[in-house]
């Protein structure tokens, strides 16, 4: 697929002459991939500037000042997932339906092959049959699971699970919270309540705030990564659905705006489906 | 719901309404700013820009309101224009099989609950199953919300696939004579054939009264051809936009009616059962104008 997509990022260059034509193609493409119009805009009068400054008139020498003008927007987000042998704290959060507990069982599935003692701590008590969705994702990926009724505090879920962990020496523990919109105040600050939770065990650096965000999904995920960052300080972003057509081109402005790190792509609904950000190879990816 | 595109709108509306000649200069400004908020609300690129040329061909052609000042009469025109592309009336539910379809996690199973409390509100006889074999404990979910809403969930022994489900489904409901049967399905991309496939076999098996398409009001620029493909595959007779109680900006809601003509039913606007509207095309263009006296000019004209 990776190759196919970039020999037609390619087709859109091949042997054109730099013109109108081209800059509005160029416009849509962007635009079409969720890179948002304020930022596409002014990626076409940068392009344009320097095909005027440096007298560019083959299209394809434009290709290779695009992509290197995407690449340095996200290449400081790339970032990875915190590891160390002692007790790493994962807390998904993010709006409803993105995917945090797939996700999940997917990286947990990975702790437990990298022989990791691994936790699930069962704290979306709202959604109909969340708990359940996540047991199976722990008989997936063979990790352990703490869970209340649902409807119960989440916080309370939180804190028997850590007190778990603590006791028996688990490694990592990943935290399933339920889907909220970041518009939503009271839902906000019991994310708030549930860091706070976390933090009476283990200290900040020892966990990972993970946003996860939906490729599908258009500007809107700019303000969403803006909310949960400030209230509840956010590490890291996962985005999944990559599997689709959907491109997550949002990334690059809240790469740009907020210098989020990027730490994992989902691209499925498999254990196995997750990758690393490389941020060329996303860069061909979003312009094919 | 919508804000911004409401905030961006009025603003470009009140300068337009505060400049003294409406030269084609306010005009284009006023356009060109629309057009801006159209696209950051994740409106389709294509749409965006057919919508605009329809405004500017009627502003230009003078084709205005006599009993309006011209201000008024291109906010007019614009308004004429939206409720256009959101689609004129809202529609009714056909009695029968409602097959619900889409992308996942954008709502499918929790609207299933909500539109059965609501139905079951009219005094309807509403069943609910679910197809989905495929999520962890997605029947279960579904279970759950049918006993919180009271009506009967249909389940029948493990290892069925998705299309038998629906076929004895659909069977047990002819038999009580239910007025709807809700049929849940795995969410699945557009691009695998495969699960493509078994929806079309699905339809075919249990011949739905409505296939309505769930998508989430937030997704980006290739909503649209998503739900084309969805549409394609299996003519969808309605959609419903969820999660709309966000500060989602509708991209898809001022798209899909307009480029696929497949017109939006309800609108998601909460997790809760009762969180289901009806979609009034033209109480959602008044709100996106953010214009409180768009009414008076309706009267006026
Ligand atoms: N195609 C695809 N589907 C995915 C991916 N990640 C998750 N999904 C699917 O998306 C749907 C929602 O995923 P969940 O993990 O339940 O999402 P969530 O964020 O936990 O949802 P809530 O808890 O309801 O807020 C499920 O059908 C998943 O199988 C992905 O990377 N690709
Ligand atoms: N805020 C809000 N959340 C919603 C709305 N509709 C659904 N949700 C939430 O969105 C998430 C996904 O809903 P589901 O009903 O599981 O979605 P689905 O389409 O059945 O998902 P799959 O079966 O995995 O494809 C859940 O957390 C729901 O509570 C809505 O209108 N507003
Ligand atoms: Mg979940
Ligand atoms: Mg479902």
């Amino acid at each position: 697929k990776k190759t196919k997509e970039a020999v037609e990022f390619g087709l859109l260059f091949r042997g054109r002459k730099v013109d109108e034509e081209l800059f509005e193609e160029l416009e849509e493409r962007l635009i079409r991939a969720d890179i948002g119009v304020k930022l596409t805009v002014k990626i076409v009068e940068e392009l344009r500037k320097e095909a005027i400054r440096r007298n560019i008139k083959q299209a394809e020498e434009l290709k290779d000042l695009l992509k290197g003008m995407l690449i340095s927007y996200i290449k400081d987000c790339k970032g990875e997932i915190k590891q160390k042998d002692e007790l790493v704290v994962y807390l998904f959060l993010g709006v409803n339906g993105s995917g945090k507990t797939t996700t999940i069982g997917k990286l947990a599935y990975r702790f437990v092959k990298e022989g990791k003692k691994t936790l699930l701590c069962a704290a979306d008590t709202f959604r109909a049959a969340a708990i359940e969705q996540l047991e199976v994702w722990a008989q997936r990926s063979g990790a352990d699971i703490v869970k209340k009724q649902e409807g119960s505090d989440p916080a309370a879920v939180v804190y028997e699970g850590l007190q778990k962990a603590v006791s028996e020496g688990y490694q990592r523990v990943l935290i399933d919270t339920a889907g909220r919109l970041h518009t939503k105040e009271p839902l906000i600050k019991e994310l708030r309540k549930i860091k706070q939770t976390i933090l009476r065990f283990v200290s900040e650096e020892d966990v990972e705030t993970l946003l996860v965000l939906d490729a599908t999904i258009g500007q809107n995920s700019i303000s969403q990564a803006k909310v949960f960052k400030e209230a509840v300080d956010i590490s890291g972003i996962i985005l999944t659905k990559l599997d689709g057509t959907s491109k997550g081109g949002t990334v690059v402005p809240i790469c740009q705006e907020l210098k989020i790190p990027i730490k994992l792509l989902g691209l499925g609904e498999g254990l196995e489906d997750l990758q690393p950000f490389e941020p060329e190879a996303f860069v061909e990816e979003l312009l094919s | 719901m919508l804000e911004l595109l409401t905030e961006k709108f009025s603003k470009s509306l009140l300068r337009l309404r505060d400049s003294r000649k409406v030269t084609e200069k306010v005009v284009n400004d006023v356009l060109r700013d629309i057009r801006a908020a159209l696209l950051e609300a994740d409106v389709d690129y294509q749409v965006v820009k057919s919508f605009l040329k329809r405004v500017r061909d009627r502003v230009l052609s003078e084709d205005l309101k006599k009993s309006l000042s011209p201000a008024d009469s291109i906010v007019f025109t614009v308004y004429e224009e939206l409720t256009k592309i959101l689609g004129q009336q809202k529609e009714d539910l056909k009695k029968g099989v409602v097959l619900f379809v889409g992308l996942q996690g954008t709502g499918k199973t929790t609207t299933i609950g909500k539109l059965a409390h609501m139905l079951k509100a009219q005094n309807y006889n509403v069943t609910v199953s679910s197809t989905d074999v495929r999520r962890p404990a997605a029947m279960l979910q579904l279970q759950r919300l049918s006993e919180k809403v009271g009506v009967p969930y249909y389940s029948f022994e493990e290892g069925l696939s998705a299309v038998d489900i629906a076929k004895k489904a659909v069977e047990r409901y002819k038999k009580e004579g239910m007025d709807f049967l809700l049929l849940d399905t795995a969410g699945r991309l557009h691009v695998d054939e495969e699960l493509m496939e078994e929806l079309k076999q699905i339809k075919e098996a249990v011949k739905p009264s409505e296939i309505l398409y769930v998508a989430d009001a937030m997704q980006g620029q290739e909503a649209l051809n998503v739900a084309r493909t969805f549409h394609e595959a299996l003519g969808l007779t309605g959609v419903i936009l969820t999660k709309m109680d966000g500060d989602a900006r509708g991209g898809l809601a001022l798209s899909v009616r307009e480029a696929l003509g497949v017109p939006i039913k309800f609108i998601g606007v909460g997790e809760k059962i009762e969180d289901l509207e009806p979609f009034y095309p033209d109480r959602i263009a008044q709100r996106i104008l953010g214009l409180g006296d768009i009414q008076s000019l309706v009267e006026k004209v």
